[in-house]
């Protein structure tokens, strides 16, 4: 691992996790049936560590996240499974309990940052009423919080900036106003949806590198839900590769990215354009996610498997493989022709 | 014309030491907004408002040579897109020239202008915004090559079977509608639409920006195969620097509308010359770099409306000098085959 860590100050796996969820199941009811956006993911984050959940489009990536914010509308809803929040159930909480802890001791972080700002209204007003909303402080001490954010995560000229609207700003920027709202309260758990999907490159290392830099220094527990697996490594400490709802691989970043298990996984890896293979054929995974309406019963990934056998079409649970790792597959001692 | 000529000299291989397929002489192209209602009745009180213009493209000449796959990259707002659309010949440059096969564009005769439309093609980023949701597969992809003439009528069908085989697709969905397909499948309708006017040059404008990892996989290596099976040359254009390392022999940077970096795909990714060029290099997460410590090049990218004097890179340069503020550097060549725009390079 890097020397870029300190060695105090960072959570240890004994510790009680951040958060836990275990084994929720978020569906959505439609009119062509059940779909099963969520179907039994479990996983845990610790205190100064950072989970990257990876996976493609309707993989239940995103679902996840919202679910734990009890952020699904209908015809979502959560139909199974707990949410321990340092120990708590989210799911069985009286929901003034519930708006407590949201917004204050967890915090999100979306793609499109427009999402968390409204238009019309300046930067300081929407900074101090969230502050308000979940303390008893006088304005000006509320302003200053707002202040000191904003110059947490890099903006320039801070005073200032309170003044203006969100338009005023670049989308880079707008991302950073974002970062800066959730940590209004100093949350103990940021949930990030794909924060900087929509951002260039060199913007997207700025983030990045406040993010980590955050993560270190307030001992926060930090979700980075996103499809980009070149980001995740760089910064996540463990790792959940989800497919059509479920998660089909787990463990440290450094070991699933170099010993993937999980055909899926290594497909995905295979696909990412490298330095290495430059000019070569892309390994492609065949086929494509199948709707979720008409998953194949057994082992979701089954009908593009470069290994499925006859039994893949039963139920395969999520099995141990070695320490902290997690595998959805039963045939993991059969080679994937690279 | 004699960087042109240099550029096509450098590059073209000694076998087809024949003219560039497209090349562009100082291209330049402004966006300018016209005065609204209220500007003209102000103006006719004698109020002088500045027109907003953006020199979207600046002073930019590169040829392409026949077979050749050349990648631009840069960030949003670089003026990446325009290029493209100038080299597709979508847009007219507001300055410079446009060569095709050695001629300007504006001086061809109908028959040379016709042959250079269908002989540059383009692939879009968005499928769902490029195709028309109202036509049927098969009309989307035959359309142009009946109108134009290239198949006969009798024949169209089974020229629309023919392209949707080469990209992938099964021929028995072309009666459906662009909204029964996945984005990936909505891409290859795209570029069998764009082959089948039998182009030998493809502008492929982020065409697999939208799509996931592992479709995008599938669609560059469609990209690969179908270069191979056709002799195309391709303009790729993308923000992620690993496609471009993927697919390109060469690379084109962008920074505010001027290329500010050019060279062989191996040599720019080994050792980038342009400080530009070099904090992009540095900002590209990798999945085998593994855990590392984010640096984020200072600032941000500058208003294009009101681009800094000089070397429109300065303010975020490590190595800005007091030149950099007031002389904008030429893009000269570093190396055979290399061209790079830094003051840097004349000071060594």
């Amino acid at each position: 691992m890097g020397d870029w860590l300190p060695a105090g100050g960072r959570g240890t796996m004994s510790d009680v996790p951040t958060l836990r969820v275990e084994n929720l199941t978020t569906h959505f009811e439609t009119r062509a049936g059940v779909v099963k956006a969520v179907d039994g993911v479990s996983f845990s984050v610790w205190r100064g560590r950072v989970l990257g959940l990876v996976g493609e489009s309707g993989s239940g990536k995103t679902v996840t996240g919202f679910s734990i914010l009890g952020l699904v509308d209908p015809p979502g809803r959560i139909v199974g499974g707990r949410i321990l929040f340092q120990g708590e159930d989210l799911l069985a909480m009286p929901p003034a309990r519930l708006q407590a802890i949201r917004g204050a001791r967890i915090a999100m972080i979306f793609q499109d940052p427009m999402m968390t700002l409204n238009p019309v209204l300046r930067i300081e007003t929407q900074m101090v009423e969230t502050v308000l909303a979940h303390e008893a402080v006088d304005r000006e001490t509320a302003r200053q919080r707002a202040r000191d954010a904003l110059g947490t995560v890099g903006i320039p000229s801070p005073d200032e900036r309170l003044r203006a609207y969100p338009h005023q700003f670049s989308g880079g920027m707008r991302q950073r106003v974002a970062i800066a709202i959730a940590l209004l309260n100093r949350p103990d758990l940021i949930i990030a949806d794909e924060p900087t999907t929509a951002l260039d490159v060199t913007i997207q290392g700025q983030i990045l590198f406040e993010v980590q830099k955050l993560c270190r220094e307030r001992d926060l527990a930090l979700i980075w839900i996103t499809h980009d697996l070149a980001v995740v490594s760089g910064l996540a400490d463990e790792l959940c590769v989800m497919y059509a709802g479920r998660i089909v691989e787990s463990g440290p970043v450094e070991e699933v990215l170099t010993r993937p298990l999980h055909p899926y996984t290594i497909g995905l890896i295979g696909s990412v354009p490298s330095r290495n293979r430059r000019g070569e054929p892309l390994r492609q995974i065949p086929g494509m996610t199948p709707p979720l309406l008409h998953l194949p019963p057994g082992c979701a990934f089954r009908t593009r498997c470069p290994r499925v056998l006859g039994d893949c079409a039963s139920e395969i649970p999520l099995l141990p493989a070695g320490v902290g790792r997690t595998v959805r597959c039963i045939h993991t001692d059969v080679m994937v022709p690279a | 014309m004699s960087v042109v000529a240099e550029a096509a000299s450098a590059h073209a291989k000694p076998a087809a030491a024949a003219l560039p397929i497209v090349a562009l002489d100082r291209v330049s192209r402004d966006f300018v907004q016209p005065q609204g209602i209220a500007d003209r009745l102000a103006g006719l009180f004698g109020a002088v408002r500045a027109e907003l213009r953006v020199r979207a493209v600046a002073d930019v000449s590169f040829a392409i040579a026949e077979g050749e796959v050349v990648g631009l990259v840069g960030e949003s707002g670089c003026g990446k897109s325009t290029l493209g659309r100038i080299v597709a010949g979508l847009l007219p440059p507001s300055a410079g020239r446009v060569l095709y096969r050695g001629v300007d564009v504006e001086a061809l005769p109908p028959e040379g202008r016709r042959a250079y439309a269908l002989g540059v093609q383009m692939v879009f980023q968005d499928p769902a915004a490029s195709l028309n949701p109202r036509m049927r597969v098969a009309e989307i992809v035959g359309e142009a090559p009946r109108v134009h003439g290239l198949v006969p009528r009798t024949q169209s069908d089974a020229h629309v079977d023919e392209m949707l085989r080469r990209v992938g697709l099964d021929a028995g969905l072309k009666r459906r509608y662009p909204h029964q397909f996945s984005g990936g499948q909505r891409q290859r309708i795209g570029i069998a639409r764009a082959l089948a006017v039998r182009p030998q040059f493809i502008v492929c404008d982020e065409a697999v920006a939208a799509l996931d990892v592992s479709i995008q996989a599938q669609v560059l290596n469609l990209f690969v195969r179908l270069r191979e099976e056709f002799g195309l040359t391709y303009l790729f254009i993308s923000h992620d620097l690993g496609v471009v390392e993927h697919v390109s022999d060469r690379v084109l940077v962008m920074y505010l509308g001027r290329v500010v970096e050019e060279a062989p795909t191996d040599e720019l990714f080994a050792a980038p010359n342009h400080p530009y060029t070099q904090a992009l290099l540095h900002e590209v997460p990798r999945i085998d770099t593994g855990r590392r410590l984010y640096r984020g090049i200072a600032g941000e990218i500058p208003s294009p409306l009101a681009p800094p004097p000089g070397c429109h890179f300065h303010p975020r340069c490590p190595h800005a000098m007091p030149i950099c503020r007031t002389e904008s550097p030429p893009l000269i060549e570093i190396a055979p085959g290399r061209r790079s725009a830094c003051h840097l390079n004349a000071a060594a």
